[in-house]
This record gives C-alpha cells, sequence and structure tokens, in this order.
C-alpha cells in the first residue's frame, strides 16, 4: 500500500470556534491506482491532501504512506518527505515565475536529486511543451502551465502524485486532455494517484472514486 | 460619500501600520538631518557675521595705511586738526599667560556708539573703562577662561564672541608694547567740505562700512560641505518615501478600482489621495524638524569647535529655535512627499478601471526602468567627467560630487542584475540556479533601497578617505613644521632680550619665531623671518623651489610664500614680489601650509628685522637634545623666571593640534553615521514590505520540501550577497568621491591640496558595520518567515485567493 489513511481527523480553529472539518477518515491507495476525491466544494477535500503530502499534520488518526507515518516526523523530516516521496499539482498551478520553464520542470528532480535527461525529454515530448522550454512561466497560458506542472511532478519520480483541482482553473477541452496525459503518465511510471476535484464527468475517468461528505468517506 | 470612501482609503495605514511608520519616519528623517544642517548653518553664519560686525566695527567706515603697517600717532593728530572726525583703535592678540586674546583697543570718548562693543549706560560706565585700573570687556566664557591670570579687573558684555576683548586704548598700547602706533582709525559720518583725504593723509586709504568679511566667505565653503552632506541625507531619506507611497499605491489598486467601480470620479480618488499625502506629509515634518533640532543642538558643539580650528572663528555652542526652519523644514517635507509621490499618482491617471494587476507588465515595465535608469547614470557620470575637466570653482565641485553619487546610484540596479544574471548562468545546481533568478526578480523592489545604501556608503568611504588623508598629511606635516623641542615666549622685550643672553650654550641652537603683518597682492598677511638653520632645511615642508633656497633666503631679498598665496594669485616661483613697506623680494619657493585660512610669506631673519624694526621679538623655538628638554624646562621657570605656562613643549602642541583636528571631523563622521543609519532603515523597510510579498513565491518551494529555516536563511545570504555587492560597487565610487574632495572641491575651498593616501583597513571596518546592518535590517522579516504558520504556506495554494 502506498498511502494509508486511518481514522484521520482534523478540525481548525476558527473566530467563531472550533470547526471539524475531518472526522475519521479511511482510505487505502495501491501503486498503479488512481483515486477521485470528489466531494462538494468546503467538504474537506484540500485538507485531506494537504496531510497526505506532509503539509499538515492530522489531529487524530494516521497517515502512513509507503509504511511510515509521516504524521510523526519532525519539520525537516516531513520537508524530505515531500522532496523525495511525493508530488503536488495545484490548481494554481504554482510555478517559480523566476525561471524558465525548463528549468522549473527540472527543478524538483534536481532537488530530490533524481534528475534524469532521458526522463525529462520524454516527459517534455509527452506534454508538447518542448516549444516552451525557453519561456517563463507568466508568458503561458493556463493550460501550458499545467502541463509543466505536472511534468515539474513526474521529473521527480515520486511515489505518490496528489492533485488538488488541477484543472479548476482550465476550460472544459483544455482540463480533459491534461488530465488524461496525466493519468497516461502516472499509469506508465506505476505511480499512486489522489485526484481532488468536484467534477463527477472527471471523477469517472479514474480507476476509483470515493466521496467526501460529513468528514466522512463514503464509497 | 466622500467621507466614507476617504474612510476605506485610510483603512489601509489601519491594516498596515509598519508602512505607516515607515512613511512617516522617511520624511521625518530627511527632513530632519536637512533642517537640522541648515539649522547649524544659519546659526553659525548669524553669530560670526555678528561677531565681525562687533570685532572689525565692520559696519562703520575706516581708514587704514596704504602699506598694511601701522598708523603713527602723527598721522591721526593731523586728520583731526583738519576736521576729520576719527577714532583711534590699537588691535592685536595678546596672551594672558596660555590664553591667546584679541585685544580691541578703543577710545571711549571719540568712539561711535556702534563702534564701542557694547552699551555705555552712564558716565560710570566711562570712568571704569577708561580710568584707574581700566576694565576688559569680554563675553561670559572668555571671562571664565582668563579668571585668575590677570589683574585687571573682567565685565561681561553678553554681545561679544569668545576670545576677543575691548579695553581701553592706552592699556591696549602698553599690553601689545605698540608705542602709540594706531591699527586704524574708526571714521563717524562727516560734515560736507572737508579737506580730501588725499591731501591730508596720502598714506591711508578709506574702507566703506558694511563690506563683507573674509571670514564668512572662508567659512562659506565648510557651510557648503554641510550643506552638500544635509541634501545628501535628504536624498537618503527621499528613497524611503519614495518607496513606502509606492507601495501603498500598489496595494491598493483593487481598492482604487472598487472605488472607481461604485462611481467615485477619477479626479476626487486623486484630491483625496493628496490630502491624505498632505496630512502625513505635515506630521512627518514637524516630526522632522524636532529631530533637526534636536541633532543641530547636538552637533553644533562639535561645528563651533571645527569652525574655530579651521578658520578660528568662534560661534557659541548654544542653539536658539528659529522660525525659518519650520518653513523650511516643513517645505522640504512638502517638496519631498510630492516628489516622491508624483510617479504614483501618475500611474493612478494611466489606470484603467478594468484589467487585473499584470505582474509581468509590471515587471517588463520595471526592467525597462532599469535600463532608463542606467542610460541617465550614465549621462551623469559622463558630465562628471566633463564638469571635472573644464569646470571651476567650488560650484562647480560640488556639481561633480553630486553627478558623480547620484549617476552611479543611478547605474547600480542594472550593475547588480546583470551580475545575477551571470552568476545564475555560472551556477551548476537547480537550487542555485533559482536562488540568482529569484534574486534578480526581487531586485525592483529593492533596488532603491540599495541605491540609498550605494550613496550612503560611497559618502562613508568618500569622506573617510578624506579625512584620513588629511589627518596623515597634517600630523606629518605637524612633525615638520614643530621641529623645535620647546617654544618659549618672554613676555617683554626686555626679558627677549635677556633670554637671547642666557640660551646660548644651554641649548643647540635658537629659532626666533618673529613675526610681521601687513597687505601682500590685496591680502592681510603674516610675513615671518627665519634663521639660517639647518632645522629648516631638514624639515621644511617645501613643496617647490630651487636647490639652494635656504641661501637665497639668509643673503638676497627672497621669499618663500605659502601654497594658499601660490596658489590664489599668479606669483609663481622667481616672480618679484612687493612686501609691506614696498620694497621687492623674489620668490624662491613655495611650502604647504595646511590649515591656514590665509597666506604668509617667509624671508630671511636679516631682511624682517632690516624692514621691520617694530617687529616684536618675544617668541622662540629651542633645539635641544629630547632628554634634555625637561631639564632645560625647569631651568627656565626657576632660574631664569619664565612662568611656566610661557613654555610649550612640542609634544604637547601637537596633542592640541591633534585635538583640533579631531574635533573637526567629529561632525562629518557624526553626519556619515546617520547617513549610513538612514540607509539601513531604508533596507529594514524594504525588506520587511517585500517579505510580505514573498509568501506565494516560497510556498511551492516548501511544497517541494524545503524547510522553513532554508528558506529564511536564503533570504539572509541573499540579502548579504546584495550588501556585499552594493558595498563593492561604494569601494571605487568612494575613492572617486575622496579624489574630488581633495583635488577639486578642497583646492577650491582652502586653497591646498592634499596627497590622497588609501586606507582598506577603514573600509574593512565599514564592511563590517555594513554586514552587521544587512543582518539587522533582515531580523525582523527573516524570524517572520523562519516561523511563519504552515496555514499561511498552505492558503497560497487555496483554491480561492
Ligand atoms: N487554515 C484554516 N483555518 C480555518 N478553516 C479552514 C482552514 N483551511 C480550511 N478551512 C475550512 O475547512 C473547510 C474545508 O476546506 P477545504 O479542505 O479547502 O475544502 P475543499 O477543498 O473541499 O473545498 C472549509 O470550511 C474551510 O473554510
Ligand atoms: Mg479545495
Amino acid at each position: 500500500m502506498i498511502l494509508e489513511l486511518r481514522n484521520v481527523g482534523k478540525s481548525y480553529s476558527t473566530a467563531e470556534g472550533p470547526i471539524t472539518v475531518l472526522k475519521a477518515i479511511d482510505l487505502r491507495l495501491a501503486r498503479g491506482k488512481s483515486v477521485a476525491l470528489t466531494g462538494e466544494s468546503g467538504s474537506g477535500k484540500s485538507t485531506l491532501l494537504h496531510l497526505a503530502g506532509g503539509l499538515d499534520k492530522p489531529d487524530t488518526g494516521s497517515v502512513r504512506v509507503n509504511g511510515r507515518d509521516i504524521g510523526q516526523l519532525d519539520d525537516s523530516g516531513r520537508a524530505r518527505y515531500r522532496r523525495l516521496e511525493v508530488g503536488l499539482v495545484f490548481q494554481q498551478f504554482n510555478l517559480i515565475p523566476s525561471i524558465t520553464v525548463a528549468a522549473n520542470i527540472s527543478f524538483h528532480a534536481r532537488l530530490a536529486e533524481r534528475y534524469d535527461p532521458n526522463w525529462e525529454a520524454e516527459l517534455v515530448e509527452m506534454l508538447g511543451v518542448a516549444h516552451l522550454l525557453g519561456r517563463y512561466p507568466e508568458q503561458l497560458s493556463g493550460g501550458q502551465q499545467q502541463r509543466v506542472a505536472i511534468g515539474r511532478t513526474l521529473a521527480a519520480r515520486p511515489t505518490l502524485i496528489l492533485a488538488d483541482e488541477p484543472t479548476g482553473n482550465l476550460d472544459e477541452a483544455t482540463g480533459d486532455s491534461v488530465l488524461d496525459l496525466m493519468l497516461a503518465l502516472s499509469r506508465r511510471a506505476n505511480l499512486a494517484l489522489l485526484l481532488a476535484t468536484h467534477s463527477v464527468r472527471l471523477a469517472n475517468k479514474l480507476d476509483e472514486k470515493v466521496v467526501l461528505r460529513g468528514g466522512m468517506i463514503s464509497q | 460619500m466622500t467621507a466614507a470612501a476617504f474612510n476605506v482609503l485610510f483603512s489601509h495605514w489601519r491594516y498596515r501600520p509598519l508602512q505607516l511608520v515607515t512613511l512617516i519616519m522617511g520624511v521625518a528623517l530627511a527632513t530632519g538631518l536637512w533642517s537640522g544642517v541648515q539649522a547649524i548653518n544659519a546659526e553659525a553664519r548669524a553669530s560670526y557675521s555678528r561677531a565681525a560686525s562687533i570685532l572689525e566695527q565692520a559696519d562703520l567706515s575706516q581708514l587704514i595705511a596704504r602699506d598694511g603697517e601701522g598708523i603713527p600717532t602723527s598721522v591721526y593728530a593731523r586728520l583731526r586738526r583738519a576736521g576729520w572726525q576719527v577714532s583711534p583703535v590699537i588691535e592685536g592678540n595678546h596672551r594672558f599667560g596660555t590664553t591667546s586674546v584679541r585685544l580691541i583697543g578703543i577710545d571711549i570718548l571719540t568712539m561711535p556708539e556702534e563702534g564701542r562693543g557694547f552699551a555705555v549706560s552712564g558716565s560710570p560706565d566711562l570712568v571704569a573703562f577708561a580710568s584707574g585700573q581700566g576694565q576688559l570687556l569680554v563675553s561670559m566664557n572668555t571671562a571664565a577662561r582668563l579668571q585668575g591670570v590677570t589683574q585687571i579687573p573682567l565685565r561681561i558684555s553678553p554681545d561679544l564672541p569668545d576670545d576677543a576683548a575691548f579695553l581701553d586704548i592706552g592699556m591696549a598700547d602698553r599690553l601689545l608694547a605698540r608705542n602709540g602706533v594706531l591699527s586704524r582709525l574708526i571714521v563717524a559720518p562727516q560734515n560736507p567740505g572737508l579737506p580730501a583725504l588725499e591731501s591730508v593723509a596720502p598714506e591711508l586709504v578709506f574702507k566703506s562700512g558694511g563690506q563683507a568679511n573674509d571670514v564668512a566667505s572662508l567659512t562659506d565653503s565648510f557651510h557648503l560641505n554641510l550643506t552638500a552632506f544635509g541634501f545628501l541625507a535628504f536624498v537618503v531619506g527621499l528613497f524611503i518615501v519614495y518607496s513606502a507611497t509606492g507601495l501603498s499605491f500598489e496595494q491598493r489598486r483593487s481598492t482604487f478600482r472598487t472605488l472607481r467601480s461604485v462611481g467615485v470620479s477619477l479626479q476626487s480618488l486623486t484630491l483625496m489621495l493628496l490630502a491624505e499625502l498632505l496630512m502625513l506629509a505635515l506630521l512627518s515634518g514637524v516630526l522632522g524638524v524636532a529631530l533637526g533640532y534636536v541633532l543641530a543642538s547636538t552637533l553644533l558643539p562639535g561645528v563651533s569647535a571645527t569652525l574655530r580650528g579651521l578658520y578660528g572663528t568662534s560661534v557659541p555652542g548654544s542653539l536658539s529655535l528659529r522660525p525659518e526652519w519650520w518653513a523650511t523644514g516643513l517645505g522640504m517635507a512638502f517638496f519631498g512627499t510630492a516628489v516622491s509621490a508624483s510617479q504614483s499618482l501618475l500611474r493612478l491617471w494611466q489606470m484603467p478601471i478594468l484589467a487585473s494587476a499584470q505582474h509581468r507588465a509590471w515587471a517588463m515595465a520595471s526592467n525597462a526602468a532599469t535600463f532608463i535608469q542606467a542610460v541617465g547614470g550614465a549621462v551623469l557620470l559622463g558630465a562628471a567627467i566633463l564638469l571635472a575637466l573644464l569646470g571651476h570653482g567650488l560650484v562647480a565641485g560640488f556639481a561633480v560630487l553630486g553627478s558623480l553619487l547620484i549617476g552611479a546610484a543611478l547605474l547600480l540596479p542594472l550593475a547588480l542584475s546583470t551580475t545575477t544574471m551571470i552568476a545564475q548562468s555560472l551556477s551548476r545546481g537547480a537550487f542555485t540556479s533559482w536562488f540568482w533568478a529569484d534574486t534578480r526578480q526581487q531586485l525592483p523592489g529593492l533596488s532603491l533601497a540599495l541605491m540609498a545604501l550605494l550613496l550612503a556608503l560611497s559618502a562613508n568611504i568618500g569622506v573617510g578617505t578624506m579625512v584620513s588623508s588629511f589627518r596623515q598629511t597634517f600630523l606629518g606635516w605637524l612633525d615638520q613644521r614643530l621641529a623645535a623641542e620647546l617654544y618659549v615666549t618672554a613676555r617683554t622685550e626686555e626679558e627677549a632680550s635677556r633670554l637671547r643672553d642666557w640660551l646660548p650654550g644651554r641649548v643647540r641652537s635658537v629659532l626666533p619665531v618673529w613675526n610681521s603683518e601687513g597687505e601682500v597682492l590685496g591680502q592681510q598677511i603674516q610675513i615671518f623671518g627665519v634663521a639660517d638653520d639647518a632645522t629648516y632645511r631638514d624639515h621644511w615642508p617645501i613643496l617647490l623651489g630651487a636647490p639652494d633656497l635656504w641661501d637665497m633666503l639668509a643673503t638676497k631679498d627672497a621669499a618663500l610664500i605659502n601654497e594658499q598665496l601660490w596658489r590664489g594669485s599668479d606669483v609663481g616661483l622667481g616672480k618679484m614680489i612687493t612686501l609691506p613697506g614696498g620694497w621687492e623680494a623674489r620668490v624662491v619657493g613655495v611650502y604647504s601650509d595646511y590649515g591656514n585660512p590665509k597666506g604668509q610669506v617667509i624671508i630671511g631673519l636679516g631682511s624682517l628685522i632690516a624692514h621691520y624694526p617694530a617687529t616684536a621679538k618675544l617668541r622662540y623655538g629651542l633645539r635641544v637634545e629630547p632628554e634634555r628638554v625637561d631639564m632645560l624646562r625647569r631651568q627656565l621657570v626657576d632660574d631664569f623666571g619664565l612662568p611656566d605656562e610661557n613654555i610649550v613643549d612640542q609634544a604637547s602642541l601637537k596633542r592640541q593640534s591633534r585635538v583640533v583636528f579631531e574635533q573637526t571631523f567629529a561632525v562629518t563622521g557624526a553626519l556619515n553615521l546617520l547617513t549610513l543609519a538612514v540607509a539601513g532603515f531604508a533596507m529594514f523597510s524594504s525588506m520587511l514590505t517585500l517579505s510580505g510579498q514573498r509568501l506565494p513565491q516560497l510556498a511551492p518551494l516548501w511544497a517541494m520540501g524545503l524547510r522553513r529555516r532554508d528558506l529564511a536563511l536564503l533570504e539572509v545570504i541573499r540579502t548579504v550577497a546584495l550588501w556585499f555587492a552594493t558595498f563593492l560597487a561604494a569601494v571605487p565610487v568612494g575613492l572617486l568621491l575622496a579624489w574630488v574632495l581633495l583635488a577639486i572641491v578642497n583646492v577650491e575651498a582652502f586653497g591646498w591640496r592634499l596627497p590622497m593616501t588609501v586606507f582598506p583597513f577603514d573600509w574593512l571596518k565599514l564592511g563590517a558595520v555594513a554586514l552587521v546592518a544587512a543582518l539587522l535590517s533582515v531580523l525582523v522579516p527573516v524570524r517572520r518567515l523562519a516561523t511563519v504558520n504552515p496555514a499561511d504556506l498552505l492558503r497560497v495554494f487555496a483554491n480561492e485567493r
């Protein structure tokens, strides 16, 4: 099992008192599988991905990745985990504006010391961004930016990809093609993919679909 | 509706109080430094123009000897008989113990009211002044210094400057041993129909009252220097204000759009923003003037020390608050705010109602701006070179300084961005490469602060180099000039002649220090006579001259002139110069004479005695073996009977000169440090505002596995790297600045040129100070970053932004 969430709970303290977003989440994700995490806006999808990505800690329960409880890691341990094991794709793309597309794609791989020019060339080819390598992120369209973000994530050869509404800022046709690419590539690299979306149509393209409602997972 | 809109606009400051503080502090610091310097200038000017008008009785018309020497009593009597209303004055320096005081002896009965230096309230005043023991009319400070060293009763007159005394002319004649020779005659308003001056006293010339005195024109250079510093500080302050207003406009873009979309017109929006700026300018202007007052009253004692050391003029060490400072201080605050806000207001006018904030477009615009700035900088540097080659005068010198500094500052952003570009292309790792790229992206937000830093650092290096060169040259020169081990002053001519008989056998040689005064080439100067002695051959600081100049001086009608006289006239080596009394001497050499504002001539001792027999022969330099100095001093006091305060040894003389010198530059040092502090503050505020915008740029890196403290460390490294690069750029600019100060400004201001000496150790010290300032400036923003709540980083990835 790549990702295994057991009885995970998370609440936020706000001005109006604490709100519980996740009550008791149980979720398992195997290598080579893709799971769509659906649910209404505000249901806690992003929160769940942040916990799985080691960006935040759960209040209760355990988040295991490759058998290790990442909730128990300290700040440096979680940084290392993010660097080496997980890839994150966001709705806002979150590319680094000050460096070129080429540098963006190889950036995470170099940080993880897994830079492989052949793999990167293959990715660039499949993503269709070869003609964009010398440009800066601001000069790209949304769809192009998200392709670059996917390339950046995959180039680092993570075992798990967490994608939070990756097509949310794209029009339907572009979104579809970006998602198809992502699925094809993660199958090709034999990765586990957890993708949050509120679109049932997109969710149906994945191997499995779970719904987040009332802080619980239902099939 | 206006009130509501205004409220919305102003709420920004409640939201970002630190930005408000930055803005107010920027204007206040700029105004404070500026008005402080102006206050010092105004106070000093006012006080020595008062001093000049009192001491030199410069408001009154006077008669002086055509040949620059004294006026015999017979000429005075002739004028009175002819009906001229003239009043005699005997003037000169006299030592009471170790205190030298300028004595102005007047005839109280014939002296017009304005020339008396004090108000006579009735006949008891007159009697006390002119009869019996007499009276010395002095300032409070002078009275304190004279306490116990003179038997003459002292009377305090608040109007008098320090180190001067009015007294009865008879007593002045005795103290100065003038034997009735008058210094000048004050002319009262005349009845018409008098015989012409040429027919009564052709040996005198008429000098009408109210003429500018030479002290004012000399000290002008000092004030120009201070003003330049004040202006520099003001410019540095403007950088702060400019970036703070720019940022407050940038951050309120969406507010402006919203306001306009709900129907607030561009005009009323502009008016509201202007009103806001006006209020802020008023507030910070008032603060600034108060700050300036504090600054001025702290620095004024140093300034008066400087003026006393450099020019021998005295200025009281206290300050009175003048309304014109309030006016000019507030004026500068408004001016500064207006200048720094104008670009932001202009942008507001060009901003369309719709269209989202285009970051890339803004960045491209700032790239173009960097380039245009650099072109402007290059033009200014070119202008500086042209001015340095072709310009003349003090103003041209300062123009060179100004264009050099601002030109270099304008070129800095391009230089830094090119450097980061090169560093990026040289770096191997993805990470270092990102680091340099990211640094370049931060540059537009930091460049103003870095420019301010460059100005402050190079001013520091430049002025520091000047002061150190000055110090080294001056001390070396002191060693040359103060070659004798002991200097003694006899109290009377009779004692002096006894001393001349007593000394031989007890010392290696006796060097008379005798001088006369008179007019040469239109200047009132001192003429020294020197003995034919090896001391001079070995030590005297000669700049130009024939190898046998000392022989010529001893045997012929030859003269040495100081550098000031040489540069200020067309008298060159080998030319003839007319000396007081009408005789001519050939110029055989030029010597350096630092610190002396006036011209000076040296002739052989024989010539001095032959041409000016009335010269006082009281002072002597004594050459003895160093180990015998103490014994000789004791013998002079015990056996010969000379008061100890009339003996000065070389070491303490040097020490005194050194103290005067250090005080002289204390003011410059203080202003230097303040300017650096202002630049540090500019950097701090820029770092702080940038750090607020950094999160979206840094969050993806955090998500990819960098720790917060790694990111914080990077910010520190970046800041230090930028400071270091700026410091490196500041070194050549500072050295150029020093060169301009030494080779152009100093020559125009003082009449002598200093050799430039470089002190890399001082740069290291400055570099260390700058490094500490850099670390301080980044401390708060970095602490924030290192401890930022992960939730704030996560918000960056939240879909609804
Ligand atoms: N840092 C936070 N502090 C307080 N409340 C939060 C925070 N992050 C998310 N929330 C709240 O938690 C709930 C779930 O948010 P999120 O996980 O972003 O949902 P989704 O991604 O499904 O739209 C929302 O009600 C949101 O307002
Ligand atoms: Mg979400």
